[in-house]
């Protein structure tokens, strides 16, 4: 695994990734989910808001990596939230 | 009666999902891993954070790329659908002719990138190229090495010449697959040839126009051969597009880290208008 060059950082945030599929899939097979449709305007599986939470997370990120002087930690913080909200109300 | 889920199947995936991952999650990881390291080999490494995010994200050149990479991919779009579909329609249904086109239209699509690059740098010069030749002939001004116009005109033409095929093909294929019993019912109703392509043949070409749109914008966005070997990039950056730099900063000049970080931006675009693109297709289709 030496040629993957890993850091901690990187070795956490995919370890995130692995452990939301997971859980995810858990999840599914306990209580399978229904599309419906909530602020979004399209409807929506549990997996399809997942998505759209992860790439709003990652577009938050360069927003605020690439205009703002901000700490990356605000943008996780604030991707946290999105996250949550599209996974809840979305 | 109870439906009983058998999840076994999945198993047969196993195969795929590792192939898979072998030839692009990896990759990718490492991608991820590289873009946050100042990096020249996996033993010679230096953690830096998000800092050639930001030197990728406030690069001026970079910008410029992605605004020329737009506008290329929108003018394919523009071009190649609307046209693919008319050729489509015109292609005969049957008999030799049927044939004949579908080979003829096949052909553009088995020339490899670079050859086809090769002989519209050749077609296009004045001195020994048909195209070149006869416009200077006909007192045109052309010049796709100098003159910026010149240079995105040839490359979209060069395009349009290459990929129109695989968008008529396909749509050949969706107009093909509609059974002859809308067309009667259209006669019955004494439908026009308007009302017959908006109501009839449009909407049944809609998943092969799904594919079309995909492959064409995906293909466009990442378009790095034929530009390459037709005008360098030129004249000046004219012609450069997002590939090209990016090839220019890993390969050129060796610049690891920051083309890790451009290349998953890069990633991040294509993924968010592809995912665009087919979620306005479908979902249209579900509220109908």
């Amino acid at each position: 695994m030496e040629w993957m060059a890993w850091t901690p950082v990187t070795a956490a945030f995919f370890g995130g990734i692995a452990l939301l599929l997971v859980g995810m899939t858990v999840w599914e097979i306990r209580s399978p989910c229904v599309e419906r449709r909530g602020f979004l305007p399209i409807a929506t599986t549990r997996g399809d808001r997942l998505f759209i939470g992860l790439l709003g997370s990652a577009y938050l990120h360069l927003l605020v990596v690439g205009v703002t002087d901000w700490s990356t930690w605000i943008a996780s913080a604030l991707s946290v939230v999105w996250l949550l909200v599209v996974m809840r109300w979305g | 009666m109870n439906k009983v889920i058998n999840n076994k199947a999945w198993w047969l995936v196993l195969p795929v999902f590792l192939l898979v991952a072998f030839s692009a999650i990896l990759p990718m990881m490492t991608v991820v891993n590289y873009s946050v390291q100042d990096i020249f080999d996996a033993s010679t490494r230096t953690f830096v954070g998000v800092e050639w995010y930001q030197q990728v994200l406030q690069n001026e050149r970079l910008h410029d790329s992605l605004l020329r990479q737009f506008i290329f991919s929108a003018c394919v779009l523009l071009i190649e659908i609307p046209l693919g579909i008319a050729i489509a329609l015109c292609m005969p249904t049957k008999g030799r002719w049927a044939s004949a086109c579908l080979i003829v239209m096949a052909i553009p699509l088995l020339i490899p990138w670079n050859v086809i690059g090769t002989i519209w740098q050749i077609f296009g010069r004045a001195d020994i190229g048909l195209l070149g030749w006869t416009l200077s002939e006909l007192g045109i001004s052309y010049n796709y090495a100098a003159n910026t116009m010149d240079a995105w005109v040839t490359v979209l033409v060069m395009d349009v010449w290459h990929w129109t095929s695989l968008v008529a093909l396909l749509c050949y294929s969706g107009l093909r697959a509609i059974p002859d019993v809308y067309y009667q019912a259209a006669r019955i109703d004494r439908a026009s040839a308007w009302a017959v392509f908006r109501h009839i043949q449009l909407p049944k070409m809609k998943s092969v126009l799904l594919i079309a749109v995909m492959l064409r914008f995906m293909d466009s966005f990442m378009i790095y051969t034929e530009p390459f070997v037709l005008t360098g990039g030129g004249p000046g950056n004219a012609t450069t597009f997002l590939s090209q730099t990016l090839t220019k900063m890993a390969v050129g000049q060796f610049d690891l880290g920051p083309a890790a970080a451009f290349s998953l931006v890069y990633f991040l675009i294509i993924l968010l208008v592809s995912w665009a693109f087919y979620t306005a297709m479908t979902h249209n289709d579900q509220q109908r």
